[in-house]
């Protein structure tokens, strides 16, 4: 594991998403009403819209393009959709949230 | 033979340990104990039972100065440890004693944080943390008032005992709910209604900014907002640090308080910690039961015995009369956790459990806890919980039961039972209008009056008819799956019940949600800025993205951008600006819209907001293009130049959208000003069209262009331009206060009626009110979002971090 350090909680909104760049695509990084954080491709599988700009309930986001709902912990979209985006480890440790990035980075075997 | 045992701090953990330590060996150590305080140990977690009056100072000691003696203890209270000296093993006391020790204890507990604002050393700012900040504040009464800086359970345990004694309180939060770190929105939001029943005042998102003071004393707390909040005696509850400052000295390894191991031993293997100095395993403890089992650990080491401190998990209760909470367990992330919430809005209870796989690893309850022990049992003891899923949240009395049909309960229940808790109408009054022949809702409740004020219990009555009858019954359409209420009960209920935020829509209409879903949160926010302008606070994060970034979401992620052009009038220069902006920001797409102004299409998310500061200073505003809301006023050009006009269609225009523009309503909402019959800005294909004529204006509305194409109707005709912005405002409320959230004019009026709508618009009173109510809520929305976002907000358009640049290095 390659734990980065993204920055403190408070830079995602409660119920929102930011982006990280990486080599391997955008990644969004969620923040749920519970406080709990969540790394997802930042690509709806089904037309490609930004997740990081969806609207964030319970542990699901859904896709501001065309209202696929995705599970935040497993990537799977909900209901009669069909499609899966893929999951990065990610945890909130003393107001920090940190990403997992050994998948993200240039020359990993991913 | 006995060896040396020194204890620095007399408090609660190292009273608790040495009482296991003289239990199991009395005659192992010669024990002396350092205090800096004149005193022996007493439950501090009491204080709060001691400032509400309910105990006294007496009762919550735990140690005298009779218990230590008989003990043999020797006791330097009063003194502090001047040095330590870790190879020689001694310790200096102030006095320049020097005594050696085999063994040394730290319980140097913890300092309160104080906020270094400025005033803070005034006079009259204290910490709430022992006897003598308890006593000041018992020091005042009736007349007196004070503020509390802090929403945690400290700060609340302060501020209610103080308010029992008849003293003016003011709670200052900075997080926008209380007890944020044991308590979830919806429990927060009920805690601060309890609070509030009891007369203490809470502001929450309040930043404090300065203590003011006069003569030395405090005199008021200064909010970054400019409010002042005067008070007798300002008591901040921030926060506990540990205090390692002797621990430093010595060299110990410290980080956030001194790190012990699983036996409480410090990187000194004859110096062991305990309570609230320690830092194990990264955590920190502030709460009395880790303390108490880290006291037995370190009375066990110190004996030689095998002994380990395991982090449990933790419940936490606030010790207030009448607001009855309970949190415990585990909420932070995990993957594949969910949640189970029940709600009661008529008791005000709410609970919420966090399963994950099949275990309970949290749980939030509150206006009822009398399960609460049975939950943390189940969190604690990992209980394997799938048999009893359905009916978990109902606690124990519900369990190995089959879950139950509504419809056969609704059947059982006795014909005396109540179901209108707000008209005392009881089933068999119900059962005696179905069978008297009021077949559906409309009729029961135009018969009894049953479901017809609060509407919670609208369900309830649906199942009754449908028990009685026999026949299906037509169900209304719900919002979404998180609540069985319509979209028209819930715009009733949030004004009857004056519910003003998010959490109070869903705990009093009893969502099934932790936090909703896309699908009503969008709905509810708009219902409560429409209802409460001055009260609640727009919710960028649940608004849909274009509505959150100011800018229209294109199909590859990028955005469009459209600045305003009042009633389609524009100029050289902003045309300069515009055409600047698309080079410099490389803009693909330069398109002319229906709406007689120009899209800028395909910027990037990034560019926003530098985009909208270069447009800004031109001049251009956003012109709302992405918007539940006014778009446009379209205009012709009147008589300004057309030989047919009949009014000054333009100014009109230009006027109506300088007095709408930034209002949020149910649905997009296009106006346009025709200044003759030949009708060229195509008024009646509008929301709201005025066709000018020689005599006035003929105002219509309901029209559509879209997926319907609908022409207006003619609702009033009226003389005067005035007359006409004024009648158009009081339409725009009208619409606003009363329609179903994404309904455009013409479905609203296919539901209420024009006549309905034509009633209130002519009368001159209901009018007024109207347009008074669209000014006081445009005072805060008539503002361009594009000029706040670039000047406040633009960091958050950015990546939160860039990893192909660490990468690169």
């Amino acid at each position: 594991m390659t734990w980065i350090d993204l920055g403190p909680l408070d830079a995602i909104p409660l119920r929102g998403a930011r982006k990280v760049k990486t080599d391997m695509g955008c990644v969004a990084i969620f923040r749920t009403g519970a406080d709990t954080v969540h790394a997802l491709d930042n690509r709806c599988p089904h037309a490609g819209g930004p997740l990081a700009e969806g609207i964030v309930h319970g542990q699901s986001v859904t896709c501001p393009l065309h209202n696929w709902v995705f599970d935040l912990n497993t990537g799977q979209a909900q209901g009669a959709d069909d499609g899966a985006v893929a999951t990065y480890p990610c945890r909130v440790a003393d107001g920090r949230i940190l990403l997992d990035a050994s998948r993200l980075t240039r020359g990993n075997a991913a | 033979m006995k060896r040396n045992l020194i204890v620095i701090g007399a408090g609660m953990a190292t009273g608790r340990a040495l009482e296991h330590l003289l239990d199991q060996d009395p005659d192992a150590y010669d024990i002396t104990l350092f205090n800096a305080e004149p005193r022996g140990n007493y439950n501090r977690i009491m204080l709060s039972p001691v400032l509400a009056g309910d105990q006294t100072y007496d009762d919550i000691v735990t140690h005298d100065a009779d218990w230590y003696d008989s003990h043999g203890i020797t006791c330097r209270f009063g003194e502090k440890v001047a040095q330590i000296d870790r190879s020689a093993k001694t310790v200096t006391a102030e006095n320049g004693d020097v005594l050696a020790y085999d063994k040394l204890v730290f319980g140097t507990g913890s300092n309160p944080f104080m906020i270094p604002l400025p005033g803070h050393d005034l006079e009259g700012v204290i910490a709430y943390r022992d006897l003598e900040d308890t006593e000041r504040m018992m020091g005042m009464g009736p007349g007196n008032r004070v503020v509390v800086i802090g929403g945690g359970l400290l700060g609340l345990e302060a501020a209610a005992g103080m308010a029992a004694r008849g003293v003016d309180v003011t709670v200052v939060h900075i997080m926008p709910h209380l007890m944020e770190r044991q308590l979830d929105e919806a429990a927060g939001y009920l805690l601060r209604k309890a609070l509030i029943e009891k007369g203490i005042t809470v502001r929450c998102s309040a930043n404090s900014k300065e203590i003011l003071g006069q003569d030395g004393h405090v005199r008021a707390l200064l909010l970054d907002d400019g409010t002042e909040l005067p008070c007798d005696l300002l008591v901040m509850a921030v926060g506990i640090r540990p205090n390692v400052a002797l621990a430093n000295e010595a060299g110990l390894a410290v980080g956030r308080g001194i790190h012990v191991d699983d036996q409480m031993i410090t990187s000194d293997a004859d110096i062991l910690a305990v309570g609230e100095c320690v830092e194990h395993d990264g955590a920190l403890f502030g709460l009395v039961a880790p303390l108490y089992d880290q006291a037995r650990v370190v009375a066990a080491t110190l004996l030689g015995q095998d002994a380990t401190f395991v982090q449990k998990d933790l419940s936490t209760k606030l010790k207030v009369t009448g607001c009855d909470l309970f949190s415990a367990g585990d909420f932070a992330d995990g993957e594949g956790r969910e949640d189970i919430v029940f709600r009661d809005p008529g008791r005000g209870v709410y609970r919420r459990l966090v399963i994950e796989g099949d275990r309970v690893i949290g749980a939030v309850m509150y206006g009822d806890t009398a399960d609460a022990n049975w939950f943390f049992g189940l969190i604690r003891d990992r209980t394997e919980i799938s048999e009893m899923r359905d009916t978990l949240i109902f606690g124990p009395a519900y369990q190995g039961g089959t879950p139950v049909d509504p419809l056969a309960a609704v059947a059982a229940l006795p014909l005396e039972a109540e179901i209108c808790g707000c008209n005392g109408v009881c089933k068999g009054t119900i059962v005696a209008a179905i069978e008297g022949g009021a077949t559906d809702l409309g009729a029961v409740r135009a018969k009894t009056k049953a479901s017809a004020s609060c509407g919670t219990c609208t369900g309830l009555v649906e199942q009754l008819v449908a028990a009685t009858t026999g026949a299906e019954v037509e169900t209304k359409q719900a919002i979404c799956g998180c609540s069985d209420l319509s979209h028209e009960e819930i715009r009733r209920l949030i004004k009857s019940q004056a519910l003003k935020s998010m959490p109070a829509v869903w705990q009093e209409l009893g969502w099934r949600t932790h936090d909703g879903c896309h699908v009503c949160r969008p709905a509810l926010n708009f219902y409560l800025l429409a209802d409460w302008p001055l009260d609640y606070a727009d919710d960028p994060q649940s608004r849909f993205i274009n509505e959150r970034k100011h800018a229209n979401i294109q199909k590859d992620g990028t955005f469009s951008v459209v600045p305003r052009m009042w009633g389609g009038i524009t100029t050289p220069d902003e045309l300069r600006a515009i055409a600047d902006a698309a080079d410099k920001y490389a803009v693909p797409t330069v398109k002319v819209t229906g709406g007689q102004r120009i899209d800028l299409l395909g910027v990037k998310g990034e560019d926003l907001p530098a985009i909208w500061a270069d447009l800004n200073r031109a001049g251009l505003v956003s012109g709302h293009a992405y918007s539940k809301g006014l778009r446009t006023v379209k205009t012709c050009v009147g008589t300004d130049h057309c030989r047919f006009g009949t009014q000054d269609s333009t100014g009109l225009g230009v006027k109506l959208e300088k007095t709408l523009w930034g209002s949020w309503t149910p649905h997009k909402l296009k106006l346009a000003v025709s200044g003759c019959p030949r009708n060229c800005a195509e008024a009646t294909c509008k929301d709201i069209g005025i066709v000018c004529v020689d005599s006035g204006y003929q105002i219509g509305i309901g029209g559509a262009a879209g997926m319907d194409v609908k022409e207006t109707e003619r609702l009033i005709d009226v003389g005067s331009e005035g007359e006409a912005i004024e009648v158009v405002m009081a339409i725009t409320q009208l619409y606003r206060e009363n329609a179903k959230y994404l309904d455009r004019i013409y479905k609203w009026v296919g539901k209420v009626g024009l006549d309905w709508v034509r009633e209130r618009i002519a009368d001159p009173t209901t009018r007024a009110d109207l347009v008074a109510r669209f000014e006081l809520s445009q005072s805060i929305y008539r503002k361009d979002p594009w000029a706040e976002h670039a000047a406040k907000r633009a960091a958050t358009y950015q990546p939160v971090a860039d990893l192909t640049l660490a990468a690169a290095e």
